[in-house]
């Protein structure tokens, strides 16, 4: 539905130019909600902007249903809007216009009748649980109800897709779960495919099917997102799921790691495990089975969209064959394995 | 006082309000379009013409910076050529719309900047055209600020009335010079800079009543 094909965009020229995108390659399947994730300054932003061409790419291709949106004029990409609905962090909704009115504005602009705005505009409003506000001002409304008309508004045109800038960065965690229930609502019922760009995998873990991770301009990865979080496949990656989830190793062991294993040293490894093994007594089979002593420094499960996640950080003892051997049992079990370090012995 | 006194001060009043009000009329028939035009032609704007804006941006401030009185006396000739006469209500109406134009776009531009830019990018990424986004998100946006930029500028122009009214143009300010000052008779005086004052008051609440109305912030 969505196809971006090596988009780069860049900011200014010469030695002062930002290269906010390099070459892009985005593929967003019909009824998928798909995530990008990024640092502060990443290109999210400058990402999902160049899908409708609010930001036009420097170089490259957005193809949307089949249209390819660089190449239309003015007015064709006018009308290929009205299938892109947008939200955005601020809401940007018109002050000057009641709840109703905001959400017809994307019809009045598309000459549709007064009869006819009325017939669309009031299902939306029910949809997004606004009815006994349709002649409230946005001034009186809270951030979250904000949302739900952008939301209203966004779909009015009965757009394909919907693009999410930062759609929760401004809510608290609750508001932001009943947006996010609500994009999900929408999804579902609408079968729309959704777009959206977020700094927090909360959003990423309640509602996407698939993640992309965007760094300095480049999409760095693309995953599934069960398999993100158990296995993302970049050091980024793995710093973001290891800071949602909390799971560091804690600082006194840190200070002690060290990168290459010695004579006498302990491998401290982070274990990442799905599905049916998270209910093995995988633990203490290991123990038996290779005969080292598993210490567990800090454990976590965690549900991700019906998908169960165990997270574990351990220090494996035992000798560096055995050690070795355990590694190979866990792999085989289908556990990702990560080598965090190495301590001494006797430490 | 005489009832003709009172009949001139009536008279007097009139022409005051005739004067403001049909150059208030003018200039923001005139102004409002140049201070959107000023305001979309901006570089990175809708309709962006950087050439073009900065040209109109030199005039209107050229138009601002030139003294009321010496505007006045400057386009005699053109006022002559507009109502066939340099002196009168009339002839005073063409310098006060000249005047009030480039201070009316400029107060109309500062209103349209305080509109956050996402609510352009909103209407864009909605398919609007250049000028559905003037008429269904800028000037409605921005109505309160363009009535309260109309009503500096009619308190403005009461006060500019008063003072073409010294040069022959009638109204208030031609009474109180005429009566008040030439003739010596300090009450006549003090009615009519109390007149101006109640006017003045009754304009600036009346502008406030419509922007409070016309804000839903
Ligand atoms: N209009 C612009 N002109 C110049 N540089 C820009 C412009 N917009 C964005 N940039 C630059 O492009 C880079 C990417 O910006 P972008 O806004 O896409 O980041 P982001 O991932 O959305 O960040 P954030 O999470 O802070 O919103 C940044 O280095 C930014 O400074
Ligand atoms: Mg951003």
């Amino acid at each position: 539905m969505i196809k971006l094909e090596g988009v780069s965009k860049t900011y200014g020229a010469g030695p002062t130019a930002v290269h906010a995108l390099k070459n892009i390659d985005l593929d967003v399947p019909q009824g998928a909600i798909h995530g990008v994730i990024g640092l502060s300054g990443a290109g999210k932003s400058t990402l999902i902007r160049c899908v409708n061409l609010l930001e036009r790419p420097t170089s490259g291709h957005v193809i949307v249903d089949g249209q390819d949106l660089t190449q239309q004029d003015s007015e064709a990409l006018r009308q290929s809007r009205h299938q892109l609905g947008m939200i955005f962090q601020h809401f940007n909704l018109l002050a000057s216009r009641t709840v109703f009115d905001n959400v017809a504005l994307p019809l009045e602009l598309m000459g549709v009748s007064k009869g006819e705005i009325r017939e669309r505009v009031e299902p939306l409003l029910d949809l997004t649980g606004l009815t006994d506000k349709a002649t409230q001002y946005p001034a009186q409304l809270s951030g979250g109800q904000k949302q739900r008309v952008a939301i209203a508004r966004a779909l009015a045109s009965r757009p394909k897709v919907l693009l999410c800038d930062e759609a929760t960065s401004a809510l608290d965690p609750q508001t932001t779960a009943s947006i996010l229930e609500l994009l999900q609502d929408i999804n579902r019922k609408l079968g729309l495919t959704i777009l959206l760009i977020t700094h927090e995998m909360e959003v990423v873990k309640s509602i996407c099917h698939r993640v992309g991770l965007i760094s300095d301009g480049e999409l760095v990865e693309e995953a599934d997102v069960g398999d993100f979080f158990t296995a993302p496949a970049t050091r980024l990656g793995r710093e973001f799921l290891n800071a949602f989830l909390e799971l560091e190793p804690p600082q006194a062991l840190v200070e002690r790691l060290e990168e290459t294993p010695g004579e006498h040293t302990h491998p401290v490894v982070r274990l990442a495990f799905s599905g049916a093994n998270v209910a093995t007594p995988l633990i203490s089979r290991l123990a038996r089975d290779s005969g080292v002593d598993v210490s567990i420094l800090q454990a976590k499960v965690e549900s991700i969209q019906g998908r169960t996640l165990g997270l574990m950080i351990a220090e494996l003892i035992g000798t560096p064959e055995t050690t070795s051997q355990a590694l190979t049992q866990l792999e085989s079990h289908d556990i990702n394995v990560e080598v965090l370090g190495h301590v001494q012995r006797d430490a | 006082m005489s009832s003709a006194m009172l009949e001139l001060i009536l008279e007097a009043t009139l022409d005051t309000l005739y004067m403001v009000a049909l150059s208030g009329a003018v200039s923001a028939v005139i102004g409002i379009p140049l201070g959107v035009l000023l305001y979309v032609t901006r570089p990175g704007q809708i309709l962006a013409q950087p050439v073009a804006q900065r040209v109109l941006g030199i005039v209107t401030n050229i138009g601002r910076s030139i003294p009321f009185i010496i505007l006045m006396v400057a386009i005699i000739p053109f006022t002559r050529l507009v109502v066939g006469s340099s002196i009168g209500t009339n002839a005073a109406i063409v310098p006060l719309i000249i005047a009030a134009i480039p201070f009316v776009a400029r107060l109309v531009e500062g209103a349209l900047n305080e509109i956050p830019p996402g609510l352009i990018e909103a209407a864009q990424a909605m398919g609007a055209t250049p000028v559905q986004i003037i008429t269904k998100v800028l000037l409605p946006e921005a109505k309160g600020g363009i009535i309260n930029g109309l009503t500096i500028t009619v308190v403005t122009l009461v006060s500019y009335s008063a003072m073409a009214g010294a040069v022959g143009g009638g109204g208030l300010g031609d009474l109180g010079i005429r009566y008040g000052y030439n003739r010596f008779e300090p009450l006549i005086m003090l009615i009519t800079v109390a007149i101006l004052v109640v006017m003045v008051q009754g304009f600036q609440s009346l502008g406030d009543r419509l922007v409070r109305k016309a804000d839903h912030k």
